[in-house]
């Protein structure tokens, strides 16, 4: 059994290029009652890339993350994970894709093992895969030693890490992270963006990073600038600043949002 | 303009084996989750107890049982609430797996299991199956204590022929508290259920007096006691417990317990259920 990085998908019948996506949102709309949370949302994660969603709290990030991962269904859109349907074909499209969603999922009873072998589990895996799978992401993750301990007994940034290990387990060819970082010291933070970062380069995962902080994103990053449910701009985080005659990618959601002064003080953890 | 033609590629589909891995995989974590909370199973053991050491025996001496259909004799009040009891465990043990799957909403534990790529009404179904076995157990635990109260079967094949009637008992009550699990919004309101759901079903049933006794008192009482599928739970491990088949009371368990399970796989489907459109669920 191999444990080499996954393949992407085969892209035959791929007239539009849709099948080369890792994700592809296309035209999606979301409200909440009256209120519209995703308002024409559409862009795509190429595989073996770094994406990041860039957006203040409230913008439509974890919605966007709840309609990927099918919490819920698109009212207006369609989402695409590997070129699979994520309402047509969940199935497929959610085995394809890993997720660590921005509230804490691990069960804190269960030692970090036990988490995995369950994840492992809900993705229909052998005994044999689930062994060789899991010791190799606890090792990726630098958790191996703490296999046997007690999700409860773990730092939050090494429950990250775990979850980062567990979103991984099932060799998935796009991998989401909603605000990953959130609650982690500085440390934690850089150690963790590193290791997804080190990710995409030895594999061809493609990966969607949400955030609210500028200094998480580097200039050859792919963005997608979120504003209460809209895009404002997309493309590499330093075309988007010469786009808005600026010199980053912070000043430019600054001034495409029209936050100015204190009240971008959210760029900065 | 010209149309974007997308062809999908061709999926892997899953087999029998992988539906099994995932099934024993929450199976599992459910049993885990039943270990570490042991006090739960305490509590489950002690509130049927404290209903049999002191209530019954309280009114053994005022209410009289007359000979009713399983029994060919007068029993003791004991005797008669049993299968109340054992019915009321399955009520809280469902209950208690609908709290914790609200719970699990809140803490982002579910979304662990809601983004498998399993069916989604697969995955229910494991997770009611799950419930219900630890509920079974528990039973049996309560009817091991209970033995030592004079409290049996007239032959031990009781004890086994009354396994299939708490698995559809179990299975119908798990169902309705997934039902409600959907429906509840916060862990906060989960008091409600409490006086909403458990206690009138519980009490407007037959797991205390037999029915001919309600309908003494108020006929329309009684009437909404037949309909209540508790009731029927109540009475189908009653005749199970005396080796019989009461066929109204499992027509209407298995009837019941279908029409939870249906609601409750609806309220769950991201495209149809009370989940949609949901903020923060």
């Amino acid at each position: 059994m191999s444990l080499g990085p996954p393949q992407p998908e085969a892209a035959s019948g791929d007239t539009n290029g849709e099948l080369s996506a890792a994700l592809q949102v296309a035209s999606v709309s979301h409200s909440y009652g009256k209120r519209k949370a995703l308002d024409n949302v559409s862009f795509r994660v190429r595989p073996a890339s770094f994406c990041v969603l860039l957006g203040l709290n409230g913008a439509g990030k974890t919605t966007l993350f709840s309609l990927v991962t099918r919490l819920y269904a698109a009212q207006q859109g369609t989402l695409r994970i590997c070129g699979f349907d994520v309402n047509r074909t969940p199935g497929e499209a959610l085995r394809r894709l890993g997720v660590v969603f921005q509230a804490r999922t691990l069960d804190l009873d269960l030692t970090v093992l036990q988490n995995l072998s369950y994840h492992a589990a809900l993705h229909g895996m052998t005994a044999q895969e689930t062994k060789l799978h899991t010791a190799a992401v606890l090792d990726q993750v630098s958790m191996a030693d703490r296999a046997n301990d007690k999700a409860r007994t773990l730092s939050g940034g090494q429950m990250r890490r775990v979850e980062i290990a567990r979103a991984l387990l099932h060799r998935p060819r796009m991998l989401l992270l909603d605000e990953p970082t959130v609650g982690l010291d500085v440390k934690a933070r850089a150690d963790i963006l590193k290791h997804v970062r080190s990710l995409v380069t030895r594999t061809s995962i493609g990966v969607l990073w949400a955030t609210h902080l500028i200094d998480e994103i580097q200039p050859g990053d792919d963005a997608v600038l979120l504003h209460e449910g809209r895009i404002l701009d997309q493309g590499q985080a330093s075309e988007i600043a010469t786009r808005a005659d600026v010199p980053d990618i912070g000043s430019a959601f600054k001034k495409l949002t029209g936050i100015a002064g204190e009240e971008a003080s959210w760029q900065r953890p | 303009m010209a149309t974007a033609i997308i062809v999908e590629p061709k999926g892997q589909g899953f087999g029998f084996l992988q539906y099994a891995r995932c099934f024993n995989g929450i199976v599992w974590r459910e049993a885990l989750r039943f270990w570490h909370q042991r006090e739960r199973f305490v509590s489950a053991l002690v509130r049927p107890l404290v209903w049999l050491f002191i209530f019954a025996a309280g009114f053994r001496s005022v209410l009289g049982v007359s000979i009713i259909p399983p029994y060919d004799t007068y029993v003791l009040y004991d005797v008669y609430i049993t299968p109340g009891l054992i019915a009321m465990i399955e009520l809280f043990s469902g209950m208690q797996s609908s709290l914790s799957m609200v719970y699990d909403r809140e803490m982002g534990n579910m979304r662990s299991l809601l983004v498998s790529p399993f069916p989604r009404w697969f995955l229910l179904t494991s997770k009611l199956v799950a419930g219900t076995a630890v509920s079974v157990v528990q039973v049996y635990a309560f009817l091991a204590v209970a033995y030592f109260w004079e409290i049996e079967p007239p032959s031990p094949w009781g004890y086994l022929t009354v396994l299939p009637a708490l698995i559809v008992a179990g299975l119908m009550l798990g169902a309705l508290g997934m039902l409600l699990s959907s429906l509840i919004k916060q862990l906060e309101n989960f008091a409600g259920v409490m006086n909403f759901v458990i206690f009138p079903m519980f009490f407007a049933s037959s797991a205390l007096y037999p029915l001919w006794r309600v309908k003494e008192g108020s006929p329309w009482l009684a009437f909404f006691c037949e309909l209540n599928p508790f009731t029927h739970a109540v009475e189908l491990i009653r005749f199970a417990f005396y080796e019989q088949i009461n066929v109204l009371s499992l027509g209407v368990v298995l009837g019941a317990g279908a029409v939870f399970l249906t609601a409750a796989i609806v309220a769950y489907d991201p495209s149809r259920g009370m989940l949609k459109g949901r903020e923060g669920s």
